[in-house]
């Protein structure tokens, strides 16, 4: 596994640093819309780094985290019934639904399992022609050609017993609602280099146009993310408008046809709910209906699911880029990643989780 | 067809563990004389008795148990009994004693591959002779298909103490050298790779090893050695918080000081795990004098069975944040080390 150090160098990255301070001459504001992006900066301190007059704010870029509340209820409730596999991606299962997360579930005797993949979850249905399994399928554009190739064999070997219960969200809609809202503050925009390697970055172009606003797509590592903020800073002391990208190495304009090409086969556009946010028009995936038979919800009627948040979380507002996580109260007494009220405290993508485990030492 | 047959001879009447394998009867018996007995030969053993009975010189002894619950049982490197054997001598070691005898207590399910116990066996009388230890009792339990995951191995250990070896995590002191005797994160990785079936990480290789040899040549070298562990569960993220709770001292490490082998890196890149985090079963940790520290480096690192090679610094014991890890990031920012939760959750993408 090579293309690690050199992304990492920090005589690379103290260059970079530098020319960011050169570069900006008055204040910026620029959104890493992606939560692994997130991670990355906490991790390495770059946040810290940073010349006081670019500030970044964190984006809602976590699939666990926007997958709402409502859904999760929903998984629990399908988990707990008897016959159903559920299999779900790893950092799903300490989120909290209204009353406990799906290991609770496990721990009372639903048969939840961790998968890598929604083909692992489809060749635990082939092995298990008695039981129901139902893939969570969450995420961004990245899972979601993998949850489609899944439906799609279900559906050429007739494998009944699999369904998936979809929660799909985009993000170009995401940064319309982000730049649409009327106390938006960001000015620029850090895409996702693993989103942008399945759909390219052609489908950035027109929110650039339309909002008057540079938008760069770059990768996780620290010279990646401190690259792609340089592009951001000169494009906005430039006044330039568009998407330039800074992950050439992995991302290209058009993406991966072959993928779009089975995710539209399977997938069609609809509203979606984040959790914390709201719904955002246009800006999920659902189940077309010639492929009805493997939508979980539709198969497993849970009937009027009522849900509770937190009076305490305000991820909604972190999520939005209004607060960061340690201005929320709650943030490291009644919420941590032991004890997490909201969903960006759980996930190795959330950004209170980032804060948290990344905080710094009183200098 | 002519068979080469090899001493032991095979169980040959049953390919799967029965529920009278453990029933004490006749089955039971030949579990015993087939499959344990042959390989894991002993005096002490062979007396067949309910207790072993042992000639330990005086002093001090150390005493320990844990149990291994691993699946697969087969991974990368090692099996569950290669575990269960390093795991309890590396145990003792670290407390300074000289490991020299393990009980050895087995669940198994009903169905379990009798070929299975017999590799799993062989590997632990293989580990144990490496160590240097010797199996002297035994139990095996069958139960009913479901009750349990396979097998599951608990070892217990005794080991006299050094009489110079007095480590205790309680007496890190400001300007202790923090040393670690290679990589981070292999068996954790090895083992997540042949659970999960990950092919981009295929060459991952746990590291389970006995530490008793490399601990003892440190030991005969170097007077003062002032903590030792073996970081295993919560990887070296729990290892040196525990040393930061007990001694109330600061821990600070440096990232670009800490050795993690490329495809554990990356495999936990893309998974998103903190190689801190992951377990390993064939490394120490150790807490030595500055003084000192050169010259345990130099030991370890020419110790004949190799496993103190990449021996490296990696931080320092300090008097700051008192109680915290933290570390100095390969950009030269500083983070706290958490301890860290139950679980390692792979990541949605």
């Amino acid at each position: 596994m090579k293309y690690i150090d050199e992304y990492r160098d920090p005589d690379r990255a103290r260059s970079i640093l530098r020319k960011i301070g050169s570069v900006a001459t008055r204040p910026w504001t620029v959104m890493e819309i992606c939560g692994g992006q997130t991670h990355s900066i906490m991790r390495n301190g770059i946040d810290q780094l940073l010349p006081e007059t670019v500030e970044l704010v964190h984006g809602p870029g976590c699939p666990v985290c926007v997958t709402p509340l409502e859904t999760i209820d929903r998984a629990l409730a399908i988990a707990a019934r008897p016959g159903v596999v559920l299999a779900s991606f790893g950092d799903m299962l300490r989120v909290p639904g209204s009353c406990g997360d799906l290991f609770a579930a496990r721990s009372r005797g639903a048969d939840i399992r961790v998968v890598f993949s929604s083909l692992e979850a489809l060749t635990i249905a082939r092995e298990n022609p008695g039981k129901e399994v139902v893939f969570f399928a969450v995420g961004f554009e990245t899972t979601v050609p993998g949850n489609a190739m899944a439906v799609l064999q279900a559906s050429r070997e007739g494998i009944g017993n699999f369904s998936e219960l979809v929660s799909q969200v985009m993000v170009p809609p995401a940064m319309r609602a982000i730049l649409s809202s009327p106390d938006n503050r960001v000015q620029g925009f850090l895409a996702a280099g693993h989103v942008c390697t399945v759909t390219g970055y052609e489908e950035y172009e027109p929110v650039a146009r339309e909002f008057q606003v540079p938008i760069v797509p770059t990768g996780f590592e620290p010279v990646d993310i401190l690259a792609g903020i340089l592009r951001l800073v000169e494009m906005l002391e430039e006044g330039a408008v568009g998407v330039s990208n800074e992950y050439a190495r992995v991302v290209s304009r058009e993406g991966n046809r072959e993928a779009m090409k089975t995710v539209n086969e399977v997938f069609e556009i609809v509203d979606r709910p984040w959790r914390g946010i709201g719904v955002i028009p246009r800006s999920g995936l659902g189940l077309r209906e010639r492929f009805a038979a493997f939508d979980a919800e539709r198969k497993f009627d849970v009937g009027y699911v009522r849900t509770e948040e937190s009076s305490l979380c305000r991820s909604g507002e972190v999520l939005r880029g209004m607060i960061k996580p340690d201005v929320c109260s709650a943030f490291g007494t009644e919420c941590t990643p032991n004890a997490p009220l909201g969903a960006p405290m759980v996930s190795s993508e959330g950004a209170c989780a980032a804060y948290y485990r990344y905080h710094r030492t009183e200098e | 067809m002519p068979t080469a047959f090899n001493c032991p001879l095979p169980v040959t009447k049953h390919e799967t563990v029965q529920m009278a394998h453990g029933a004490g009867g006749r089955l039971s018996r030949e579990l015993t004389e087939r499959i344990f007995m042959p390989r894991l030969q002993n005096p002490v053993l062979a007396a067949l008795d309910d207790q072993a009975k042992l000639h330990l010189d005086s002093g001090d002894i150390a005493f320990t148990t844990d149990t291994f619950v691993v699946t697969p049982f087969f991974f990368p490197g090692g099996t569950i009994g290669d575990l269960a054997v390093n795991g309890t001598v590396n145990d003792l070691a670290v407390g300074g004693a000289i490991p020299r005898y393990l009980g050895a207590g087995f669940v198994i399910e009903e169905g379990f591959s009798l070929k299975d116990l017999e590799t799993i066996v062989q590997s632990i009388a293989s580990s144990a002779e490496k160590a240097g230890v010797q199996i002297v009792a035994g139990d095996t339990k069958v139960v009913q298909n479901g009750q349990c995951d396979g097998i599951f191995i608990n070892t217990s250990g005794i080991g006299t103490l050094r009489p110079d070896a007095a480590v205790s995590c309680a007496g890190l002191a400001a300007g202790d050298v923090v040393i670690l005797s290679g990589t981070l994160g292999d068996h954790g990785m090895a083992v997540m790779t042949a659970r999960e079936g990950l092919s981009f990480s295929a060459g991952i290789v746990s590291d389970t090893a006995a530490l008793n040899g490399l601990i003892a040549a440190v030991l005969d070298e170097v007077p003062g050695v002032r903590a030792m562990r073996d970081p295993t569960r919560g990887g070296l993220a729990a290892t040196l918080n525990e040393w930061a709770e007990a001694s109330g001292k600061g821990i600070a490490i440096d990232e670009a000081a800490i050795p993690v082998r490329d495809d554990v890196r990356g495999a936990c890149e893309l998974l998103g795990i903190d190689p801190l985090n992951v377990a390993n079963e064939g490394k120490v940790v150790l807490a030595v004098p500055r003084a000192h520290a050169d010259a345990v480096l130099r030991t370890m690192r020419e110790h004949a069975d190799g496993s103190g090679r990449e021996a490296v610094a990696i931080g320092e014991v300090v008097e700051d944040h008192p109680g915290t890890v933290v570390m100095r990031n390969v950009l030269g920012s500083r983070r706290i080390v958490e301890m860290p939760l139950g679980e390692q959750l792979p990541r949605i993408c």
